[in-house]
C-alpha cells in the first residue's frame, strides 16, 4: 500500500454554513507533488465542490496563494515533502473576505492598485518615431525588483497592519508605486506622493517587514516603503524650509 | 436576467485583450469598452511567456528578413499579406510597450537589447530576461487602468456567443463569485481568449487554456482554419510540462542525447559549432527539433525517466553570471521544480504541446466572417504562423493583431446600430440551457475527470508530433462517444457562489468541440506540412494543400472541412533549409 497524507482543508458553503469548518481528506504522498497537485486530486477524484485558483502552475500567475500550516504560500511552489509525514492545514489567505472554500475577494487591492498610478507618467510623450527612451542596464536595475511583483498578495496576507487597518493601502501596490517612481522614464513621482502620504498611505506601515520575508519574487515591499518614507521626510522638511514651494 | 451594454466588447484580458481594448479606447474614446474574463487580467496566460517578442530594430535587420523567416518557418502556409504586415508594424508596437513602461533588458548605451531565436536568421527578438510575456502582461494591465472607458468584468465566464441577423450583438456570462448570469450587449465583440493546450494531457498551457473562444465562435458560426497545427515545443520539463524558454539555446544550451551527443546534427540542420548560429542546429525551428526528439527516440538515444523518455538541455558552459542575468526564471524554475540548478546540471526536457498556429479564421483587420465578430492572439487564425510558429512571433501578434482588431471592432461600432431586442431573447434560451444541464447533472454518473483524461489520451495519441490516417479515423469516432459521455458528467458541487466544477464542465464542452476540429483537420490533410507530420503521407503536396482548413459546425456530427487558398505575394514555396 503506497503511502498518503492528510490535508485538512479549511471549507466555507455561504449557502449552508454560517461560519467556516475544516474537512480532513487523506490524499496519495508524492515527492514530486505540490500542494496544488493534492488538492487536485480532491477535486477530481473525491470532492468536487472543493473551490480555490490556480492556473499556471510555475510560480508567475499569482492565483493559487493560500495559508499553509499558518504561513502564506504560492501552493504551486510548495511541497508535499516539506510538511510530510504530518497532516497538512490548507486555509484561504488572511485578511480578504472569504468568498468560498479557499477563495477569496482581491477586489479591493484592484482597487489600490489603481489608486497609486501604476503606470508612466510624463509632460511630455515622446513620438514613437523617435525611438525608445534610454534606460541603462544600472537604471533598469533602479527599479527592476519592484517589477517583479506578481500580484499574488502572500504579502498583504503577511503583513500585521494590513489585517489591523483594511484602509492601509498595502506592500504591493506601494512597491509598484515604487517601482514606477524609480524608472527613468517616468515623472510622476510627486502625483504617487500624493496618494502616498495621506494616513491610509506609507505611513501606516509600521516596518515589520513580513511582507518581504513571504515575497515569493523577492520583491522586498519593505524596503519599498522605507525608500518612500525616506523621500516623503525629505518632501516634508523641503516644503517646511522652503515653505514658497519647489518640487 | 441583468444586462449591461458596452459599445466593444473584449473577451479575454491577456496581452491580446488588453492591446486591443487600450486601442478601441484610443481610437473612439467616446466608446464604452468592457473587457470581460474568467480570470483577473494578470493571471491571464501571457503571463507565462519567457523568451520575446520579435521585431525588426537593429541595424542590418530588414523586415523583408523577418517575413522571409516567418513564412519559411511555417512551411508556406503563412498568408504571406499577413505577415507582411506583421513584421511592418511590429517595431512600433514594441516601442509603444517601451513607452508604455515595459522594463525590457538592455544594451550598455541603454538601447533595447534584442537576442537571437530559434529560425531566425538576424537578432530581432526583443526580451525582459526571460520574463517577457509577465512583464508585457503587467504593463499593458497597469496601463489599461488610466482608461476610464474601460470596464472590466473580472472573473465572468463568458458561455455563448449572442447572435442575430448574422451579427454578433454581445455574450451571456456567469459572473463566477455569485453564479449569477449577465447579458453583455455589444455592437462589437473581439474573442482574445488564447489558446487550447489543455486538449493535450502534457503542455506548457495553463488550466485555464481550454478553448473558449475558439469554441464560442465555432458554436456561433464562424469556422476554425488549420487547427491540425499543434505545436510541440521541444523543451519542457517532464512531469510538470513547465516550459525551458528557447532562449536558454539562443544563448548558446545545447540539445544532448544519452550518449551526450549534440544530435540534431543528424536531422539536416547544420553542424555543431562552439557558437550558436542563426538559423541552425538548436536555433532550428520547434517543429523539427521535436520531430528529431522522436526520431532519437525511435533510435533508442534518449534517457528513460518515471515521466517518459527525455534529452539534455545542457546551460552549464554558459555560466553562472550570463545565466543569473539572462535566464534567471530559468534557474528559478529548475530549482524549485526539477530540483536542480542548471548552472551545475543538464536539463531533463522532452517535446511538450505549447501553442496552436490555428484558431478563429480572420482577415487582417480581426475580423471573423460573422458581422461585429473580431479575433486576435493565440485564438484567432490570420495566418502569420503557417504550419509551425516561430518562437518569439506570438507576443507580438497579440500586439499587432489586437490593436488592430481593437481599431477595426471600435469603427464598427461606430456605424453599427445598438443590439436588437432578440438578445434578451436568446439570453433566456442560454439561461435554460444552463439550468437545464445543470438539472441533469444531478443524476450524472460521469467523473469530469474521466473524460477529460480521455480526450486528453486520445489527442496524445493520434494527434501527436507524428500522425497517421487510421488512428486520426479512430480518435473521431472516439471524440464522437466522448460528446455522449460528457452529457452525463456528475456535478458534486450544486452551490452558486464561485462554483469551479460548474465551469469546469463548461470547459470541458468547448475542449471537446475544438479537440474535433483538431482531429478532423488533421485526417483530411494527407501531406505532411510543418507541425502536421503524416506517416501515412511524408511529402509537402503543394498542389493540393497549399491551403488553409476551415472546419465549420455541422448541425449534426462532425466538423465540415473546407479548404482556402493560401496568399502568396512575393515568396514562392521553395524548400526550408536550415543549417546550410
Amino acid at each position: 500500500m503506497s503511502a498518503t497524507i492528510t490535508l485538512e482543508v479549511a471549507r466555507y458553503r455561504p449557502e449552508e454554513e454560517a461560519e467556516p469548518s475544516v474537512q480532513a481528506y487523506e490524499v496519495p504522498y508524492r515527492e514530486d507533488w505540490v500542494v496544488l497537485d493534492a488538492l487536485n486530486h480532491i477535486k477530481d477524484t473525491q470532492d468536487g465542490s472543493l473551490s480555490y485558483r490556480w492556473s499556471c502552475r510555475m510560480g508567475v500567475c499569482g492565483s493559487c496563494g493560500l495559508t499553509v500550516n499558518g504561513s502564506p504560500k504560492l501552493t504551486c511552489a510548495t511541497y508535499l515533502s516539506d510538511y510530510a509525514p504530518k497532516a497538512i492545514r490548507v486555509e484561504p489567505l488572511e485578511h480578504f473576505p472569504v468568498i468560498r472554500d479557499l477563495v477569496v475577494d482581491i477586489g479591493d487591492f484592484l482597487v489600490k492598485l489603481k489608486k497609486v498610478r501604476p503606470w508612466i507618467i510624463r509632460e511630455d510623450e515622446r513620438p514613437l518615431e523617435r525611438g525608445e527612451y534610454r534606460q541603462t542596464p544600472a537604471e533598469l536595475e533602479a527599479y527592476r525588483s519592484f517589477s517583479q511583483c506578481i500580484n499574488c498578495l502572500l504579502c498583504y496576507s503577511a503583513c500585521p497592519i494590513a489585517g489591523l487597518d483594511p484602509n492601509f493601502i498595502g506592500p504591493a501596490a506601494i512597491a509598484l508605486a515604487q517601482r514606477y517612481n524609480q524608472d527613468s522614464r517616468d515623472e510622476g513621482a510627486g502625483a504617487r506622493m500624493e496618494i502616498l502620504s495621506q494616513p491610509d498611505g506609507l505611513w501606516g506601515c509600521t516596518f515589520v517587514g513580513e511582507c518581504t520575508k513571504v515575497c515569493p519574487k523577492h520583491v522586498d515591499p519593505a524596503g519599498a516603503i522605507q525608500q518612500y518614507k525616506v523621500a516623503a521626510a525629505v518632501d516634508a522638511i523641503k516644503a517646511l524650509l522652503l515653505p514658497w514651494g519647489s518640487k | 436576467m441583468d444586462l449591461v451594454s458596452c459599445d466593444v466588447l473584449v473577451v479575454g484580458g491577456g496581452g491580446a485583450g488588453l492591446r486591443a481594448a487600450i486601442a478601441a479606447a484610443e481610437s473612439q474614446p467616446s466608446l464604452r469598452v468592457g473587457v470581460v474574463s474568467k480570470v483577473y487580467p494578470m493571471r491571464s496566460h501571457t503571463v507565462s511567456a519567457e523568451g520575446g517578442a520579435a521585431a525588426v530594430i537593429k541595424p542590418g535587420d530588414t523586415l523583408d528578413a523577418h517575413a522571409y523567416d516567418t513564412i519559411s518557418g511555417g512551411d508556406w502556409l503563412s498568408d504571406q499579406d499577413a505577415v507582411e504586415a506583421f513584421v511592418r508594424e511590429a517595431p512600433a508596437e514594441m516601442l509603444r510597450l517601451e513607452h508604455w513602461g515595459c522594463p525590457w533588458s538592455r544594451e550598455p548605451d541603454g538601447s533595447v537589447a534584442v537576442r537571437p531565436f530559434g529560425g531566425m536568421k538576424a537578432e530581432r527578438t526583443w526580451f525582459a530576461a526571460d520574463k517577457t510575456g509577465f512583464h508585457l502582461l503587467h504593463t499593458l494591465f497597469q496601463t489599461s487602468l488610466k482608461y476610464e472607458c474601460i470596464q472590466r468584468f473580472d472573473e465572468w465566464f463568458v458561455t455563448t456567443l449572442l447572435v442575430d441577423e448574422g451579427r454578433c450583438q454581445g455574450v451571456v456570462a456567469i459572473e463566477i463569485a455569485t453564479g449569477r448570469l449577465l447579458t453583455i450587449t455589444a455592437r462589437a465583440v473581439i474573442l482574445c481568449t488564447g489558446g487550447c493546450g489543455r486538449v493535450f494531457p502534457f503542455t506548457t498551457n495553463a488550466n485555464i487554456k481550454n478553448g473558449d473562444g475558439m469554441a464560442l465562435a465555432y458554436r456561433a458560426g464562424a469556422p476554425l482554419k488549420d487547427m491540425e497545427f499543434v505545436q510541440y515545443h521541444p523543451t519542457g520539463l517532464p512531469f510538470t510540462g513547465i516550459l525551458i524558454t528557447e532562449a536558454a539555446r539562443a544563448e548558446g544550451g545545447w540539445m544532448l542525447n544519452k550518449d551526450g551527443y549534440r544530435y540534431l546534427q543528424d536531422y539536416d540542420l547544420g553542424t555543431p559549432q562552439a557558437k550558436p548560429v542563426l538559423r541552425s542546429m538548436e536555433l532550428g525551428p520547434r517543429d523539427r527539433l521535436s520531430q528529431a526528439f522522436v526520431k532519437e527516440q525511435e533510435k533508442g538515444r534518449t534517457l528513460k525517466g518515471p515521466y517518459g523518455d527525455y534529452v539534455h538541455l545542457d546551460v552549464r558552459h554558459l555560466g553562472e553570471a550570463l545565466i543569473d542575468r539572462k535566464l534567471p526564471f530559468v534557474r528559478e524554475l529548475c530549482r524549485k521544480y526539477a530540483h536542480l540548478d542548471p548552472v551545475r546540471e543538464m536539463i531533463p526536457v522532452r517535446p511538450v504541446v505549447h501553442y496552436m498556429m490555428g484558431g478563429v479564421h480572420t482577415d487582417l483587420a480581426g475580423a471573423t466572417g460573422l458581422d461585429g465578430l473580431y479575433a486576435a492572439g493565440e485564438v484567432a487564425c490570420v495566418s502569420i504562423n503557417g504550419a509551425n510558429r516561430l518562437g518569439s512571433n506570438s507576443l507580438t501578434e497579440c500586439l499587432v493583431f489586437g490593436a488592430r482588431a481593437g481599431v477595426a471592432a471600435a469603427s464598427f461600432a461606430v456605424e453599427a446600430p445598438p443590439a436588437n431586442g432578440t438578445a434578451s431573447a436568446q439570453a433566456h434560451d442560454e439561461q435554460r440551457r444552463l439550468e437545464s444541464a445543470l438539472g441533469a447533472r444531478r443524476e450524472g454518473e460521469e467523473r469530469i475527470v474521466d473524460v477529460r483524461t480521455e480526450m486528453q489520451t486520445i489527442m496524445e495519441e493520434s494527434a501527436g508530433i507524428y500522425r497517421v490516417g487510421g488512428v486520426l479515423q479512430d480518435a473521431a469516432a472516439r471524440l464522437r462517444g466522448l460528446q455522449e459521455r460528457a452529457r452525463r458528467l456528475a456535478l458534486d458541487d450544486h452551490s452558486l457562489t464561485f462554483n469551479t466544477e460548474l465551469t469546469s464542465v463548461l470547459e470541458l464542452s468547448f475542449m471537446l468541440d475544438v479537440a474535433e476540429t483538431i482531429v478532423h483537420s488533421a485526417l483530411r490533410r494527407c501531406e505532411s506540412r510543418g507541425s502536421h507530420q503524416r506517416s501515412d503521407f511524408p511529402q509537402r503536396d503543394d498542389e493540393r494543400y497549399l491551403a488553409h482548413s476551415l472546419a465549420y459546425r455541422a448541425e449534426a456530427g462532425p466538423p465540415a472541412i473546407q479548404y482556402l487558398p493560401v496568399t502568396v505575394t512575393r515568396w514562392p514555396p521553395g524548400q526550408r533549409v536550415y543549417g546550410r
